[in-house]
């Protein structure tokens, strides 16, 4: 039972880190760079929806739009201004610069926001009880969202020519540069995605547990390890990457210290690396 | 009085660019040597600390210790340990693309900032580490600040010169090699491996060593110190900004941006209470976008890398 | 007029100059061959017309205009398209998807298109939503040409379509490339089959070291002694 439950907060925690991992994923593909930004760009995400959700006490219907639609504004002026100029030099000055954006947007969150820990709301909220479970009402909402979330990027991905030359240019950028594909646009639109969906992944972050200037980034370490155990450039790897991490973060409560959530991740992750470093479902489509 | 606090805050100063400059080195190493990258340079900069601290500190309720050895012990110990801890990522992540290093760098960084964090009977915890013995007190009474500083300068000369030779040695030209071409190198097979592996655990010891070295300096230590932002990001923008490939470049790099970091500090203390902690997010907001900055305008560094000039054959 | 003709270019990537003073054309509808030894720099030739070069002298012209330096989505919509040798599908896409991404740069209908790749193609046409990296070496071959077809193009540049591939599938490819070559579109190919590429070939050049040293009909290189000594193994 007590394992049972644990599961439930690890689909959640899970459904988090893999909308956070479909943008790392796509990005790692498409411009051949782990981008160490992403995690902070979630906080930022999460911080932004704070001003509408908790200070206006918008709806967060309303309120979480926004906070998606600002994150992936913001990723893609980060592109813009930033990575574009390392185009075409080693991939790994992207790697080093986006180590950069991450403190710059951390520094940004700690100036405008404050150091300490703030809730979107106070009070406690009645968890849900079926057979022994719990779930908080905020769960339920994370869960609903995330699922409604995926679905709306499978239709993307699968139906639309952006979606399509998307993965295309995941799988091989060079085809697609052959193939006349407008890459600068597919990846404008990589950023565009990837960035809402972290913004979408940091308000949910910050409604499950709380929000903190370091939220995102500890979040970074389970997002690499999901997107390394999904195989690079395969969104729907992310995802069951990000439940796998998270599913097994939050059992592991059941066996060693809580505090030790993370290091979790990391053993996957090097358990990947030693035995499959293309991933578990490299070689044949996910879907 | 103005003076003597002048001379004390240079000596303090230096000291501090000394250690920098240690792990500015040792990054050069791994990185503008061997093009490895390692985003985790806190990992091995604690592992040294709490290493040498734990072996030469007093017997204390708060922590693993009582061992009172020697200073020098400490500082092998830590050289060793962290050492071992870059031969374990190094040879989990040696074969696969310089990203998944990357990766798995951080990964162990922050492993170790958690043990930091919530093994109490090994390193303190959140309260941290006291009472760390600073070599060479009492032995001229005033000087062992200006000692210690000697001590750091002879490890950053002697670190320098070791990187010297072994830029123009052969084993320096082969990891050239390797890291001009990264899939070719990976596709020679273990002798390149080798090498790869062995930059990387040389760096991770400098590495080591520097950690050692502030906890004597600073004589207290606590998981503050270490966060990733001091620990690996300055380290990273010193090498860049000063030039990675050329070891006067690290040095360089330590010593301005340690200046740059430090010239912000009093600036802010200057500021009223309340807004010391914003702007303390704003001196890391600088330097972030200072690096951006520079691998915009001058990736190649102030110093940029020359290579080896046609000397006598060596052995 | 030729198609395609390339005169007196040199460049190379970076520094070093990989083609020196590099003259070849195509002419409308022909079959075009580029035979030589390994490093001679007949990929790098085809990679100069797509772009992918960066040149110091010489010009490119294709169609009466003048596509020197021009960037690859550029040349593809005027009508030129690549089949790299290696990594030339998207693997996880399905096969129609693969054909889809061809035609990326077209907003008109594409079934025809799609459908006459599938007359070229029939086993595609099954395995239209398998994932092209499931497919066999001579399919994905199959798949990587198809992609290229889907923009109609005047001229098909295929980069050694046969290189690993067993000797059923060779021929199979060749007889496939004759196909595409009766529907008008011409065809310039490196190949290291080289007395199988120059029997269907309209006309063939030697490259070696960087330039082209020999140039005729499939037959008269056939025939050349010289040729056959240096370059097609006796």
């Amino acid at each position: 039972m007590e394992l049972l439950q644990l599961l439930i907060y690890g689909v959640v925690l899970g459904s988090v880190i893999a909308l956070g991992a479909i943008g790392v994923s796509l990005t790692f593909g498409i411009l051949g760079f782990a981008n160490f930004s992403h995690g902070d760009l979630m906080s930022v995400g999460a911080y932004i929806a704070l001003v509408f959700f908790t200070t206006l006490s918008w709806p967060l219907w309303i309120a979480l739009p926004i906070a998606m639609i600002a994150a992936a504004g913001l990723a893609v002026v980060i592109d813009r201004s930033l990575y574009r100029w390392f185009r075409g030099r080693q991939t790994v000055i992207l790697l080093i610069s986006s180590f950069g954006v991450a403190l710059i947007l951390r520094a940004l969150v700690q100036m405008i926001w404050g150091p300490d820990t703030i809730t979107y709301q106070t009070g406690i909220q009645m968890p849900y009880r079926f057979a022994g479970l719990r779930i908080r009402p905020d769960q339920v909402t994370i869960l609903l969202c995330c699922v409604a979330l995926v679905v709306a990027v499978h239709l993307f991905l699968q139906r639309t020519k952006m979606g399509k030359a998307m993965r295309a240019m995941a799988d091989n950028p060079n085809l697609a540069r052959l193939s006349g594909i407008d890459t600068e646009r597919v990846i404008l639109w990589t950023w565009i995605l990837g960035g809402g969906l972290a913004g979408a992944a940091g308000v949910f972050l910050g409604l499950d547990t709380r929000l903190h200037p370091e939220m995102g980034w500890t979040l970074l370490l389970p997002i690499f390890a999901a997107v390394i155990l999904g195989g690079i450039g395969k969104p729907y790897g992310a995802i069951v990457g990000g439940l796998v991490i998270g599913i097994a973060q939050e059992a592991s409560a059941y066996v060693i210290s809580p505090a030790y959530k993370p290091a979790v991740a990391f053993a996957i992750l090097v358990i990947m690396l030693i035995f499959r470093p293309t991933g578990l479902f490299a070689g044949r489509s996910v879907v | 009085m103005e003076l003597a606090g002048l001379l004390t805050y240079g000596i303090f100063f230096l000291t501090l660019v000394g250690i920098y400059g240690l792990l500015a080195l040792g990054l050069n190493v791994q990185w503008g040597y061997a093009g490895m990258l390692n985003i985790g340079v806190a990992a091995f900069f604690t592992v040294g600390a709490y290493t040498s601290a734990i072996i030469t500190t007093a017997a204390s309720s708060g922590h693993l210790g009582g061992f009172a050895l020697p200073v020098p012990v400490g500082l092998l110990a830590a050289m060793f340990l962290s050492g071992v801890l870059a031969l374990a990522i190094g040879l989990i992540t040696l074969r696969l693309r310089s990203d998944y290093l990357a990766i798995a760098s951080i990964g162990i960084a922050e492993i170790v900032r958690l043990v930091l964090k919530n093994e109490g009977w090994l390193t303190g915890g959140v309260r941290g580490m006291a009472g760390i013995p600073r070599p060479f007190q009492g032995w001229i009474p005033g000087y062992d600040a200006l000692l210690f500083l000697a001590l750091v300068v002879f490890c950053v000369v002697l670190i320098y010169w070791a990187n010297e030779r072994a830029w123009r040695s052969p084993w320096g030209r082969v990891l050239r090699a390797i890291r001009e071409n990264e899939a070719a190198a990976r596709a020679m097979g273990k002798n390149s491996l080798v090498f790869r592996l062995q930059a990387f655990v040389l760096g991770a010891v400098v590495m080591g060593l520097a950690g050692a070295l502030y906890a004597h300096f600073v004589r207290f230590i606590s998981p503050e110190a270490f966060n990733p932002l001091f620990a690996t990001f300055l380290v990273w923008v010193m090498l860049i900004a000063g030039g990675s490939g050329n070891n006067r470049g690290a040095l360089l790099g330590a010593f301005a941006i340690w200046a740059v970091w430090s010239v912000t500090e009093i600036m802010v203390t200057r500021l009223p209470e309340d807004l010391v902690t914003r702007a303390g997010a704003l001196r890391v907001l600088l330097i972030g976008v200072l690096l951006q900055v520079i691998l915009l305008v001058r990736p190649q560094g102030m110093l940029p890398e020359r290579p080896p000039r046609r000397e006598r054959q060596e052995e | 007029m030729s198609l395609l003709s390339m005169e007196n270019v040199t460049g190379g990537y970076g520094e070093a100059d990989i083609l020196h003073s590099v003259s070849l054309q195509v002419n409308p509808k022909e079959i075009v061959v580029i035979v030589g030894p390994n490093g001679a720099g007949k990929s790098t030739a085809m990679k100069a017309v797509f772009g992918l070069l960066r040149l110091r002298s010489g010009r490119i012209q294709f169609d009466g205009q003048d596509i020197t330096n021009w960037k690859p989505d550029r040349v593809v919509r005027r009508g030129i398209c690549f089949v790299p040798q290696t990594d030339n599908v998207f693997p996880s896409l399905s096969v129609q998807e693969n054909l889809e991404m061809g035609a990326f740069v077209r907003d008109d209908d594409i079934r025809p298109a799609m459908e006459r790749v599938f007359e070229l193609f029939p086993p595609l046409r099954e395995k239209r939503r398998q994932a092209a990296g499931t497919l066999s070496g001579g399919q994905r071959q199959m798949v990587a040409m198809g992609r290229a077809l889907m923009l109609e193009p005047k001229l098909l540049l295929l980069d050694e379509p046969t290189a690993g591939l067993s000797p059923i599938f060779i021929d199979q490819i060749f007889e496939i490339v004759k196909q595409v070559n009766a529907t008008g579109i011409g065809i310039l190919m490196v190949e290291q089959n080289a007395k199988q590429a120059l029997a269907i070939a309209n006309r063939g050049y030697v490259m070696a070291q960087g330039s082209n040293r020999h140039e005729g009909s499939g037959e008269e290189l056939l025939a050349d002694r010289e040729v056959a000594e240096m370059f097609l193994g006796g």
